[in-house]
């Protein structure tokens, strides 16, 4: 094997590469630009939000195990669904995937030292902290926080019906963190589009990567028109304007169109990064490489045009929407989505699986949300939404997709990457647990909530009559979210014992594919001492297994085929490179 | 699969119901088959879907550490047809879904009696207006003021809209300040009140009964309190008890 593609050494030995010599301990995580420290940041963080809220999903719960229970007030119910749903949407899902796991693997996987602007990056992060620490300081105002639902329905979100700081410090924790998406996607478009290492052309960018950047241009598309709309809405609030509100001849269904205008790519950038993390699991525990890796991508980048011509499908009961266009549109994200089901499911065939704890989480993610897809497909067209808008049916099917990517394909992702990230291995044993509590408190939580939803119980209200039979059936689900908690428990517990008791990772544990195995685990500062030569989207399996390239499916001789080699678009075939050793069948 | 789940959809009275009401008016009763029609298409392409998963990883889990399968990537014909197969399943689907809109949200031009609904902060407000003057002027509205109560939609907390049966009854939605669900489950049917939007649908109502409803948009601290029932009887009882409302709210009227 030749090295063509290999890069000069760096100065000094690989386990001192230069520039390290910046401050340690709490310094370092205070004034860092290392991408790989702001995304251990982000990481963090996110995780204490998504545990804040999976708390507060256990308290509603709770209260809705029995018809008239008090554990909670009205008031602090209503205060206890606004932040869940705020701080898992905005504060978890989101940042834990663009701005922490990408943040932290989107330079390694296209061979770059950082990201593209480092010190915006920073500000990200800052930006983040503060949005979220405000948002849930809310808690500490004198009228309790926002109470208006994650989506803040105007008029319902005006002074006279939300009274309180609270409100204002949602608005403004909104604004700051979506100034720190808007960066981090500006960032990562940067990134991948400038820093890529020498032979990585865009055809071999590894799909994680791929989904970052059209999450990125999604975020760019989207979080402005948010951004806009709040500080309309502050005006609103504060100067007097009338914006929102039919008194002074504005128009309240104005919100609801900018907020979804943002909230359904919104979904999107929230889904795409995790679909990227499956994409990259898969492959590696199945022993084969992606399965229509451009079809893959065709399908990622049809999904984020169609997100933005599919939000009013959110306001179909509003009676001013055009109903067959945004049913037609949403119906059509299961076509991109069913080519990478049967992308993933092509993957594994013929593979050579195995159960790993991140395996098993992308697994369960493909089981989990097919389910939440095809009940999203009976959402799509207006006479079911019309029968189940607003009730648990609803909560049911977007838990099942936000939760089934999120934290399935979170999980999977995070226990994929964690030896890169730590230089440790997790424990297999109480991965497997942590997997088989997620996967049963999953159906137990939320199937009988599609039950519910069908028998007419509607979403948002801290108690329900007792005849109504919807009893059980709270009861069923509230002991789902017992078992969920009971799996992050033991996810936290996982990762303590990986602290305190250290197994070491080598480079690259899972003999995985793309390059940010090729850095040691964790990542020296600047990331790479040496890359393999980038003569396909998996690098790395290529320089470990010179035997085994990808093959075309229809080459009797098992002709090697280097994948998009130097092609920019369309089917052009590859432009005559060989490998570097020669040799052809 | 596709004629199955078409067919249930024009015959899908007998089918099992998937937890879903069967729908207690001619729209609701739309919907159902519509519902039922989409559930089973989504069942089978689940259910072939998850076993294509589980065959998967049961016949392909690893059985030898340094087995290294044969590393092919794509297969382009193959790919193009499950990517048409999706788009016969939505194009389908969505044939029946217009159908299906367009039959729920014909409004005719000559109700039996039109109802003007206005949700408010936290209650329902029920005004009759035939236009004929038969009915016109009566009010129901809901009498308490909300308090935790956890009472069933047809308690007298809560107002109760009353309509003849098997008669077309025309809905004009309004809300007097946020965003309201105005939900009956059984009738399969939500719509949003809200403020600058004057809603109007039509229920034809089929068997008579009393249905619980319920706002289902988020509206602030009662929400949970906001339920109203509707109650479908006979054509002549329906007239009885509004002449009995017409004078009890003309007394009323008259002695304040």
């Amino acid at each position: 094997m030749t090295v063509l593609a290999e890069r000069p050494p760096a100065v000094g030995r690989p386990e001192e590469p230069e520039h390290e010599h910046g401050p340690t301990g709490l310094l370092k995580w205070i004034t860092s630009t290392d991408h790989k420290v702001i995304g251990m940041s982000y990481m963090i963080t996110s995780l204490v939000f998504f545990c804040l809220a999976g708390i507060m999903a256990v308290i509603m719960r709770t209260q809705l195990t029995s018809p008239d229970n008090t554990i909670v007030s009205q008031h602090a119910f209503n205060e206890l669904f606004t932040m869940h749903g705020s701080l898992m949407l905005y504060l978890f899902a989101g940042p834990f995937a663009f701005g922490g796991l990408a943040n932290y693997i989107v330079p390694l996987q296209v061979g770059a030292p950082d990201m593209a602007f480092p010190r915006l990056n920073a500000l990200s992060y800052w930006l983040y902290l503060m949005g979220g620490v405000t948002m849930v300081s809310g808690f500490l105002t004198v009228g309790g926080a926002a109470d208006f639902g994650w989506v803040a329905y105007a008029p319902l979100s005006n002074a006279i019906n939300s009274p309180g700081s609270g409100s204002d410090m949602w608005i403004v924790a909104l604004l700051l963190t979506g100034f720190s998406a808007i960066f981090t996607g500006v960032n990562i478009v940067a990134t991948v589009f400038y820093l890529r290492a020498p032979g990585m052309t865009m055809f071999r960018v590894p799909i994680f990567t791929w989904n970052m950047v059209v999450t990125g241009i999604l975020i760019l598309i989207a979080f402005p028109v948010l951004t806009a709309a709040l500080i309309l809405l502050w005006c609103d609030r504060h100067i007097g304007s009338h914006i929102y509100s039919v008194a002074g001849g504005g128009v309240p269904v104005l919100w609801q169109n900018l907020f979804w205008f943002f909230g359904h790519p919104e979904v999107y950038i929230l889904a795409l990064p995790y679909f990227g993390m499956v994409t990259e699991v898969l492959p590696v525990f199945s022993r084969k490489p992606v399965f229509g890796y451009r079809g893959m991508i065709f399908a990622t980048i049809s999904i984020g045009a169609l997100s933005t011509a599919v939000w009013a499908h959110h306001m179909f009961t509003t009676g001013v929407v055009l109903l067959p266009f945004f049913s037609l549109m949403s119906y059509l994200i299961a076509v991109p989505t069913g080519i990478k089901f049967f992308n993933w499911i092509g993957t594994m065939w013929r593979g050579s699986i195995s159960f790993t704890t991140p395996m098993l989480f992308a697994i369960g993610f493909l089981v989990v949300f097919l389910f939440g897809g095809v009940t999203g497909i009976f959402l799509a067209s207006p006479p079911v939404d019309f029968a189940t808008h607003d009730t648990y049916f609803v909560v049911a099917h977007f838990h099942e997709v936000l939760f089934g990517s999120a934290v399935f394909g979170g999980f999977a992702g995070l226990y994929y990457w964690y030896p890169k990230m730590t230089g440790r291995m997790v424990r297999e044993s109480l991965g497997k647990a942590s997997f088989w509590f997620m996967f049963v408190g999953f159906w137990v939580t939320f199937m009988p909530q599609y039950l519910l939803g069908l028998h007419g119980m509607p979403r948002r209200i801290a108690e329900y009559p007792s005849t109504y039979g919807w009893t059980g059936l709270n009861r069923i689900s509230t002991v789902g979210a017992y078992l969920l908690f009971i799996s992050v428990a033991i996810i936290l517990v996982n990762f303590y014992v990986s602290w305190r008791r250290p197994v070491p990772a080598t480079a690259n544990p899972w003999d995985a594919h793309t390059l940010e195995w090729a850095a040691s685990s964790p990542p020296v500062h600047h990331n790479f001492t040496w890359l393999p030569p980038v003569r396909s989207e998996r690098p790395v399996w290529d320089f470990n297994h010179p035997d085994h390239l990808s093959v075309d499916h229809h080459q009797e001789h098992g002709r090697r085929e280097l994948v998009g080699a130097g092609v920019a678009a369309g089917g052009a075939p590859p432009s005559g490179e060989d490998w570097p050793d020669g040799s052809d069948s | 699969m596709l004629l199955l789940g078409g067919a249930l959809v024009l015959g899908g009275c007998q089918a099992p119901t998937f937890g879903a009401f069967r729908g207690s008016t001619a729209q609701g009763k739309d919907e159902f088959k519509l519902w039922v029609g989409m559930v089973i298409t989504g069942l089978v392409v689940a259910v072939i879907v998850w076993g294509l998963i589980f065959w998967t990883i049961v016949r392909y889990r690893r059985r030898h550490s340094d087995q290294i399968p044969r590393q092919f990537h794509s297969n382009p014909i193959l790919e193009v047809i499950y990517t048409m197969i999706p788009v016969l399943i939505v194009g389908v689907i969505f044939y029946f879904t217009v159908v299906t809109e367009n039959e729920i949200d014909a409004v005719s031009t000559h109700p039996t009696e039109i109802v003007h609904v206005l949700a408010y902060r936290w209650g329902w407000q029920f005004t009759y207006d035939s236009g004929n003057g038969k009915s016109q002027g009566v009010t129901i509205r809901t009498a308490a003021e909300p308090t935790l109560l956890a009472q069933p939609a047809t308690s007298d907390h809560y107002p109760q809209l009353v309509l003849p049966s098997n008669s077309t009854v025309r809905i004009v939605l309004d809300s007097a300040d946020v965003v309201h669900g105005f939900y009956v489950p059984a009738f399969n049917f939500s719509r949003y009140a809200q403020p600058g939007v004057t809603n109007v649908f039509d229920f034809t109502t089929t068997s008579n009964g009393v249905f619980n409803g319920q706002c289902t948009q988020y509206c602030g601290l009662y929400h949970s309190e906001m339920l109203f029932s509707v109650r479908v009887e006979s054509p002549s009882s329906f007239s009885n008890w509004m002449s009995a409302q017409q004078a009890s709210q003309a007394q009323a009227g008259a002695t304040s």
